[in-house]
């Protein structure tokens, strides 16, 4: 069925010509008309630059010209990347219609290889929040049961994936933004070491954790983009100038005497029975195939959480400054220069870009630095170096995703009950390593599980391999979610 | 109104800091590859990041390092191996991300000083800190409307701060204009203070003589000559001393000179100041400086003006106002050192520099040029004032020979060989000629001996008249005086 192809059976049947881009994309556009009314991943489908953009794939395979390795692959991506000439909003009222003029490098690199880009994903505004619940513009219905979120802050990326209206997405993962909807889906979703992927057109939330990665429906996917979008690039300061493997390679190898890290920390009271089964069920399939588990402790992981919120939005603050009504975005006019400020940004902000705005100024204000952000920066040092310390006795790190599967619409009343909601993800981000979450089975309610895989720096293709053996043991398979049924 | 000043000058002392700023002529902006320039058409240099787009993201132009090294270097500061750029937060149109990035805690450059030559004598100011960061737009008001360029936004500046230890309006002058010689020397900057490119902010406050505590200071912002350094400083000192001695207190607060009115006005009392914020900034690596930068900065910074001021006037002999002049910029310095170099005698200097400043700066002054136009390379006018100093011909011949060798670029000995104006030193040349006179005029000579001395001139130039002014004058007299009997 078209709506689940893989990426290499996409591009097989491009280069074959068993189906054309163009039929191929109608066939997708006609299937987000039909699904996406109900699901709302997408805020912004670009009808005419993926036909066009697919024409221009099959005058070209016509033509005998070389073809990328992407070629016809239609994708999603996350409305905080910047798309030119393509409205990008981040899922904020203050970017209302905004048309770029440039490209991410991602966009850039996507779009070279050959991508199709169907259009932007619904997200928590500027990436603060975990359920998508906090776009700006609507929310998204998680595919699995329509009364639940999908997750988030990449929640439209994650839906558009899992119910078939794209072939793959990028999101964005600051605290876990992408592992987290990943799980809540039945999807793949991969963050890169910080600084493997480009930030270069990012719309930023907190630029020392931003990281873009791929949701995929399989781990084979998630490589094939991740090769495409990774790399040093100059317009990034914080970009890494070192080799990028062959993600490919890293695949279909085994798994034995891969030492998986169980850290006691991430498998305390508050998981969820069947969490913790389906978990358990992912270690046996490793163990089975030739891993040893090794228990480690990670003793400072409940510090990630006050110092995730002290970093983010501390950074978040300075980030949105920019927002100002003068150059873009909305604007509400007024009879001097602050309260022009003021309404513009009252109007333009949510509540949660607010409080956290709110946050970040207050840990940031003179004579509080040292006590907060400089504090929680050092809690980041000691993270890392549990991480640091653990690699030196195993080779990932293995934990839940989530402490419970998708919750329901509406059911985090208090910004804080939100905010644990990533709590095994931040950790990943605070340390800059690479994480994967990928689908470990159903809970009884029929909701997907996602196991978190955590490497060392740079090891992306530990993640692949070890990420794809529990995919084939106990992935979810051909089962597809009940919502996407058109 | 001096008066008033030097009386209460008798019991109060003025306690002067300065915060300098220098914009770096490097041909594109400090983050983005926009380019620098003075006068463009309105926003034409512009990129996304000077536009404070979202997804932006900023790249330090090393460039700007390598010449904020080199003022750095120059002032014998502390170069810090690694510092760090800091995001300084607050809102104004001209400011597009919201935040001007600059450094705090970890400046490039710290504990310098810069000499300033007062009353022909060298000062020792001390730099607190260098540091690097990026320039501003600028906003103009039409009526009602504002308008904001962002060309001068983003454009590299460096930050000089002294210490407070400049103790009069003068020397405040002084600093800014040593530092405007210095960059200027140092080839980092155009320093046009009427384009901008060096403005200065003074801290000022007063206290009682002998008093060891500093009196409450004033920021005065946009003095933009160094004539209004001096007025506007002169003018703080006086209504500061006036407020301290009706009785009153100095507030702290930051007032703008206003040059047309000369007095300077309330702009924002400490209540109202703004909390920066500051934090390092996360999209910004640490700026490291290696040895083998250091090195090459230090192998390739020339001689500077103070060093060349004091090397003059021992070395050469000069007047420290000779020394000043020639220091005033390095291409005259560069000039006389190459004169010098050029010269066979090495006693010369002060007749050299004689030349210099008296014959060829008043001919370049004339037509309007400075010295690097100069036609006339050193080694001609060095091989001109040689052959005054040898005898070849009169210092008065050689001011003639000067004239067209400037005008022709003829070599000075051709012109003299052609004129056939050799001076005449010959004894028995000149006897002849000196007996001729005598015998020609017994009436005077008859006077001369009866004791009227004003007549030896009158032969003196009677010899000068037979010989076209050739006759060396030394030999000349002793001859007359011999003929003459006296």
């Amino acid at each position: 069925m078209t709506a689940y192809w893989s990426i290499a059976d996409t591009v097989r049947n491009i280069v074959s010509g068993e189906i054309t881009a163009t039929v191929l994309v109608e066939t997708m556009l006609d299937r987000i008309g039909k699904l996406d009314d109900k699901l709302g991943a997408y805020l912004t489908i670009d009808k005419a630059g993926a036909l066009g953009q697919a024409a221009a794939i099959d005058q070209k395979r016509k033509a005998g010209q070389p073809l990328g390795a992407l070629v016809g692959v239609p994708i999603s991506l996350k409305d905080n990347l910047v798309t030119k000439d393509l409205v990008t909003t981040a899922a904020s009222k203050i970017l209302d219609g905004w048309v770029p003029p440039y490209d991410a490098t991602v966009v850039a690199k996507l779009r070279a290889a050959g991508a199709i880009i169907l259009g932007k994903t619904n997200m928590d505004e500027f990436g603060m929040g975990s359920s998508t619940e906090r776009s700006a513009y609507q929310p998204t219905k998680n595919p699995w049961d329509t009364a639940r979120v999908p997750g988030g802050s990449s929640g439209g990326s994650a839906v558009a994936v899992a119910a078939g209206m794209c072939v793959g997405s990028l999101g964005t993962d600051t605290g876990g933004s992408i592992r987290q909807p990943a799980a809540f889906c039945g999807t793949v979703g991969l963050k890169p070491t910080y600084g493997r992927v480009s930030r270069w057109g990012v719309i930023a939330f907190a630029s020392s954790l931003d990281q873009v990665g791929p949701i995929t429906r399989t781990v084979a996917d998630a490589a094939a983009l991740l090769q495409v979008i990774c790399g040093h690039d100059p317009r990034d300061a914080t970009s890494l100038d070192t080799p990028v493997p062959s993600f490919r390679e890293a695949l279909g190898g085994d798994v034995k005497g891969l030492r998986i890290g169980i850290p006691a920390e991430y498998f305390g009271g508050d998981i969820d029975p069947q969490i913790r089964a389906a978990i358990e069920r992912a270690v046996a399939a490793l163990v089975e195939r030739g891993a040893d588990t090794v228990d480690i402790n990670l003793p400072h992981t409940e510090l990630a959480l006050p110092a995730y919120y002290l970093v983010a939005p501390a950074e978040a603050s300075s980030n949105l400054s920019r927002y100002d009504g003068i150059r873009y975005g909305k604007r509400v006019d007024a009879t001097d220069l602050l309260e022009m400020y003021s309404k513009t940004r009252g109007a333009g902000f949510g509540p949660e870009v607010k409080r956290r705005i709110m946050l970040g100024t207050y840990a940031l204000r003179s004579g509080y630095y040292d006590a907060y952000y400089r504090k929680a920066q050092q809690i980041r040092a000691l993270i890392k170096k549990d991480f640091d310390k653990a690699f030196r006795f195993c080779d990932v790190v293995l934990t839940p995703t989530t402490p419970t599967a998708a919750f329901e619409i509406g059911a985090k009343a208090t910004p804080f009950e939100m905010y644990l909601a990533d709590i095994f993800t931040l950790s990943c981000n605070l340390a800059g390593l690479p994480g994967i979450s990928v689908p470990c089975g159903l809970t009884d309610n029929n909701l997907p599980v996602g196991v978190q895989l955590l490497g060392k720096p740079l090891d992306e293709a530990t993640l692949l391999r070890a990420g794809q053996v529990i995919e084939s043991a106990v992935g979810l398979g051909d089962r597809r979610p009940p919502g996407a049924a058109s | 109104m001096t008066t008033e000043l030097e009386r209460m000058l008798e019991t109060w002392e003025p306690v002067i800091g300065l915060e300098i700023h220098v914009q770096l002529k490097t041909r594109s902006k400090a983050f983005s590859p926009s380019a620098c320039e003075f006068g463009a058409p309105p926003n034409s240099l512009t990129d996304p990041l000077v536009l404070g787009l979202p997804g932006t993201l900023p790249v330090f132009n090393r460039a700007a390092l390598e010449l904020a090294l080199r003022l750095g270097v120059a002032t014998e500061s502390q170069i810090r191996a690694r510092s760090r750029f800091a995001r300084k937060h607050y809102f104004y149109p001209d400011l597009p991300k919201g935040y001007q990035i600059s450094q705090y805690d970890e400046p490039l450059c710290e504990n310098g000083h810069i000499d300033i030559i007062a009353d022909g004598a060298i000062k020792r100011v001390k730099l607190q800190r260098i540091h690097l960061e990026e320039d501003a737009g600028k906003n103009t008001h039409v009526g009602a409307v504002s308008h904001v360029d962002l060309n001068r936004a983003g454009v590299p500046l460096v930050e000089v701060v002294t210490s407070p230890e400049l103790h009069s309006a003068g020397d405040a002058a002084e600093l800014m204009r040593s530092l405007h010689r210095l960059v200027r020397w140092l080839d980092i900057s155009e320093a046009d203070m009427e384009k901008g490119q060096l403005r200065c902010d003074a801290n000022v406050s007063v206290r009682i003589r002998g008093e060891d505590r500093l009196g409450t200071r004033t920021e005065l912002k946009n003095i933009n000559s160094f004539r209004f350094v001096q007025n506007a400083v002169e003018n703080e000192i006086l209504r500061q001393i006036r407020i301290v001695e009706s009785g009153g207190r100095v507030t702290r607060e930051t007032r703008l000179w206003d040059a047309n009115l000369g007095q300077s006005a309330s702009m924002r009392s400490k209540e109202e100041a703004n909390d920066y914020r500051y934090f390092p900034d996360p999209d910004l690596p640490p700026l490291v400086v290696d040895g083998a930068m250091m090195g090459g900065i230090l192998r390739s910074l020339p001689e500077l003006p103070v060093a060349r001021f004091e090397r003059y006037q021992r070395a050469h002999g000069l007047s420290a106002d000779d020394a000043r002049l020639l220091v005033s910029e390095r291409g005259l310095a560069e000039y006389f050192d190459a004169l010098v170099a050029a010269h066979p005698g090495s006693s010369s200097g002060r007749t050299l520099a004689n030349w210099m400043l008296t014959e060829l700066l008043g001919a370049l002054n004339a037509e309007g040029k400075s010295i690097e136009d100069s036609a006339m390379p050193p080694a001609t006018l060095a091989a001109l004032v040689e052959l005054v100093q040898n005898g070849t011909i009169s210092g008065k011949i050689g001011k003639e020979i000067f004239e067209e060798s400037y005008k022709t670029g003829e070599a000075p000995l051709a012109i003299v060989d052609r004129r056939g104006v050799r001076q005449i030193s010959d004894e028995h040349l000149l006897g002849e000629v000196v007996d001729r006179v005598v015998a020609a005029n017994p009436k005077q000579a008859e006077g001369y001996r009866a004791g009227k001395d004003q007549l030896f001139g009158f032969f003196v130039g009677q010899v000068m008249k037979e010989t076209q002014g050739r006759a060396n004058p030394v030999v000349t007299s002793d001859l007359l005086r011999k003929r003459l009997g006296r």
